[in-house]
């Protein structure tokens, strides 16, 4: 079985789009959505929830103010400034390290779990999905795509599929690191503008950092030429293999609009052409590394 | 007066309407670009930058000659980054450290010590009236909220400072948008615009701050994105049409209030409406 994450390190340069095509497309795989903060493939996929489960991840300090004898001890020792004067914890800046739960003279101040989203296994019309949203200002995005990630692996496994297709969140930190950590390989797709192109660097570099192969496709290539061209050349120098190269399209809005695929979309459009290729690409990298594996 | 600019979904445009948004106001202006895992405001703005800091958070050693493994520490940490291996070994795993100091408190031999692990840099420089910070979190480094918090420490009370927010509605957004005076979210009439639009205002909601919306690329989806705005009774402060000039000069790096005509006046007309609402 083989995981491939679809990552971009700049958000909107289409990787929930293109993960929607090769779904259309590719067979025998379970589909997963790591974007657990801003969650977006159940909205093409239109998926049939058949499981859902909350997730809890970290607790929050509430005092106890029957128990409270304001010695002011936990403001002194809380090192995010949650706990005011008046002694109630601001549940937004608390951190959950429980110090203050543990150094309480009282014993006053409880510790409870929080549930802080839910996750869920869904039918497709491309096959199973595996998503979950976190709720709003919530912490521990991390361990939710750690989870996401494995139950989709088990899915895999229970039913025979032998590729896991996950999208991945933009930006380089928690939620990505626990995206790409033990994956098979990162599809990378950026665009060339100045800022697809910086963070598109940034990402092959968090990618190299966890010895993750990483792979690149260039959205929108036509916007700026040049770009693509430096992109090009940085890849090169990276010994990176740019998979290929999709042309500015607005079918893919127009698709996106109506909850459809590209290819149900329009079957003939040139950037369903391009994703064609790059798919084909991809699944022959795949089977290199099925076969050395 | 402090802004933050935040969207829900990524690539919507945040970091266009931050730096035109800057450089149309041009004076006792500044851009804190709190989008540490990829800050890309300089790209645009391209200012001199004069000084570079390194950024660290606390994280625990121990001596091992004091320690007699009593599992206190262990014991206390919720993020499972010191490890007492049953009377054999300590470990500690720093990048898993939430710098409580909960471990360096409870041992009893004083047998922690602080020692760091580095976050990311912070970089301050200037371009003409504009005062510009941002940060760059280390690659591998998993904790942005405690740099953002950094480079919000920049936020001067005698300056309009605009806060360049990252993607998404969980900790690293809620570290840039809380303790503003104001949140200008940034969307696009699309059903992914939409759907992470409503996130980013029930984060708003919560933080009940005042907000406002600007439609990008706004002829190209549908209506949903306005309804929803006058329902929730968020105003529509600025529509930027989609115009492949505009996505061009964007993929340059060059900035619309320069090169477009217009644009400048709807930056500061925008500019103007901010400071209305919020007085």
């Amino acid at each position: 079985m083989k995981e491939l994450i679809i990552i971009s390190g700049k958000g909107g340069t289409g990787k929930t789009s293109l993960m929607a095509a090769f779904a259309y497309i590719a067979e025998n795989k379970v589909l997963c959505d790591a974007d657990v903060d801003a969650a977006d493939l159940h909205l093409v996929t239109a998926p049939d929830i058949l499981e859902k489960h909350d997730f809890q991840g970290g607790n929050t300090a509430v005092i106890n103010k029957d128990k409270c004898t304001e010695c002011g001890l936990c403001i002194d020792l809380c090192k995010w400034g949650a706990i005011s004067e008046t002694f109630e914890v601001n549940s937004i800046e608390c951190e959950g390290c429980g110090v203050c739960v543990y150094f309480c003279p009282e014993k006053a101040i409880d510790f409870p779990l929080n549930t802080c989203g839910e996750w869920y296994i869904s039918n497709t019309r491309f096959g199973p999905l595996v998503h979950a949203r976190l709720g709003i200002a919530e912490e521990n995005s991390g361990r939710l795509v750690s989870l996401v990630r494995n139950e989709a692996k088990k899915l895999a496994e229970e039913k025979g599929l032998d590729l896991i297709l996950t999208d991945g969140p933009p930006g380089i930190g928690c939620p990505v690191i626990a995206s790409i950590g033990g994956a098979d390989a990162v599809l990378i797709v950026t665009e060339p503008s100045v800022s697809g192109k910086h963070d598109m660097q940034r990402v092959v570099q968090l990618a190299n950092h966890f010895k993750v192969p990483a792979f690149l496709c260039v959205n929108k290539f036509d916007l700026n030429k040049d770009i693509t061209g430096e992109i090009e050349n940085f890849a090169k120098e990276k010994g990176l293999t740019c998979l290929g190269y999709i042309p500015f399209d607005q079918t893919f809005t127009k698709a996106m609009i109506q909850g459809q695929t590209i290819f149900e979309y329009d079957s003939g459009s040139a950037a369903g052409q391009a994703i064609r290729k790059i798919w084909e690409s991809i699944s022959e990298k795949l089977d290199d590394l099925r076969a050395s594996s | 007066m402090i802004i933050s600019i935040a969207s829900g979904k990524g690539g919507t445009g945040k970091t266009t309407v931050a730096t035109n948004l800057a450089v149309a106001i041009g004076s006792d202006v500044q851009l804190l670009d709190c989008d540490v895992e990829e800050p890309n405001s300089h790209l645009f703005i391209n200012p001199v930058f004069e000084k570079t800091i390194t950024v660290t958070t606390p994280v625990p050693e121990v001596d091992e000659k004091k320690c007699n493994l009593c599992g206190k520490c262990d014991e206390i940490c919720q993020f499972k980054a010191i490890i007492v291996i049953a009377d054999t070994t300590v470990m500690i795993f720093p990048e898993l450290c939430h710098s409580c100091g909960g471990c360096e408190k409870v041992c009893p031999e004083n047998a922690i010590k602080e020692t760091s692990r580095e976050l990311g840099i912070i970089q301050k420089g200037y371009r003409n009236g504009i005062e510009f910070v941002h940060g760059k979190l280390r690659v591998g480094e998993a904790m942005s909220p405690p740099l953002i918090v950094k480079v919000r420490s920049f936020a001067r009370p005698d300056k309009f400072t605009i806060i360049d927010a990252p993607p998404g509605t969980s900790c690293p957004v809620i570290a840039s948008m809380k303790n503003t005076d104001f949140i200008l979210l940034v969307t696009e009439p699309t059903p992914f615009g939409l759907h992470d639009l409503k996130l980013a205002v029930g984060a708003v909601k919560m933080l009940n701050i005042p907000c406002g919306l600007v439609i990008n690329r706004s002829d190209v989806g549908d209506n949903k994105v306005k309804d929803f705005a006058k329902k929730e009774g968020v105003p529509v402060l600025l529509e930027i049409p989609f115009d492949r000039n505009i996505a061009e000069a964007y993929s340059r790096g060059d900035m619309i209030v320069e090169k477009l005509p217009g644009f400048k006046e709807k930056f500061l007309t925008l500019y103007d409406n901010i400071k209305k609402i919020v007085s």
